[in-house]
């Protein structure tokens, strides 16, 4: 059973790695800074709205690539939507593959749009894992605090 | 003896992202705005009172004061890239209205495209903000609002100025006045 220094340490060397491996950028702080008393679960609903609405987007970019006359137009205003909402929560490495899609999307690339959909969805599975992990930290320092 | 009043603004966000509707809202709010937020364009015209005074097809300046009363908003802050009406088509709106074009109005777009800000700016829009909007960019809104109140004050207090010398210097006019 980890003490709270521990955990403590746990949890900011959990999250500096999300820094550093560009899971995450500044705008996770600006985030961070939004929560107080009075709203002490931002993050973790917006985060989890995140990922709600992106795995929508994501199913809407499948079947839209799928058909045999695909609204580039369309597939490109879904992945404007996730490439903002990625940025707005500081998902950082989501959102350079949104931007990646673009541009294949803007030379109507079929191959690349499909090939960087894959990758997107292994980001959003990898960012999601990593949130999970982060929140639970952040629970057993939060549990460990009231127990001490 | 002076009361200090504490002037609480009141902020109209439109975004047809929920995201961002929930980031600009907490921002807002830290900075101790009362905020409405809406999805869309239209919607934002519904709740200015913009869409009744359009029905009704012309400037009626008596619907638009009724309006102002009911809804007070001090600054609308809204997306730029939005389905339907853009943000750009609701600022020209907002700026075409009698009623409503002394409300100032900021521009978000996670875009950063030097002839769409210019435009903006140009079609009378206070600031322009990339997105994804921080703290520091919500904090250049104040200075705006204290503007317009202070405008808004003058220009009320410049009425009653001249209302008050026409009274006074006026030599047709008899002493007694009826109410009416």
């Amino acid at each position: 059973m980890y003490g709270l220094s521990q955990l403590q340490r746990q949890l900011a060397e959990f999250t500096s790695s999300l820094f550093d491996e560009g899971f995450l950028d500044d705008q996770f702080n600006e985030l961070q800074q939004l929560q107080d008393e009075s709203n002490p679960e931002f993050v973790v609903e917006v985060v989890t709205l995140f990922f709600e609405d992106a795995e929508r987007v994501l199913n809407e970019l499948a079947n839209t690539l799928a058909l045999d006359n695909i609204d580039f137009k369309r597939v490109d205003a879904h992945v404007h939507q996730l490439k903002g909402s990625s940025s707005s929560i500081g998902a950082q490495r989501v959102q350079k593959v949104c931007i990646a899609f673009r541009n294949y999307c803007e030379e109507q690339n079929v191959e690349g749009c499909l090939k960087t959909l894959q990758e997107i969805k292994q980001e959003c599975s990898l960012m999601k894992s990593k949130f999970e992990t982060l929140f639970k930290m952040e629970q057993q320092v939060f549990a460990c605090r009231r127990l001490g | 003896m002076a009361m200090a009043l504490e002037t609480q603004f009141h902020v109209l966000a439109v975004d047809d992202s929920l995201i961002d509707r929930m980031l600009i809202e907490r921002l807002l709010k830290t900075s101790s705005f009362n905020v409405t937020t809406v999805d869309s364009a239209t919607k934002a015209l519904k709740f200015l009172g913009l869409v009744e005074d359009e029905l009704r097809n012309f400037e009626s300046s008596v619907a638009s004061e009724i309006h102002q009363d009911v809804v007070d908003v001090n600054l609308i802050i809204t997306d730029y890239c939005m389905p339907g009406m853009t943000g750009y088509d609701l600022l020209r709106k907002i700026k075409e209205s009698k009623s409503l074009k002394n409300i100032p109005v900021v521009i978000m777009s996670s875009e950063n495209v030097p002839s769409r800000i210019n435009r903006c700016l140009e079609e009378g829009a206070e600031e322009f903000f990339l997105k994804p909007v921080q703290q520091a960019d919500v904090n250049k809104l104040k200075p705006h609002l204290m503007k317009s109140k202070s405008k808004e004050e003058n220009e009320e207090s410049l009425k009653n100025k001249r209302k008050d010398m026409e009274e006074i210097y006026s030599p047709n006019k008899t002493r007694l006045r009826c109410s009416s």
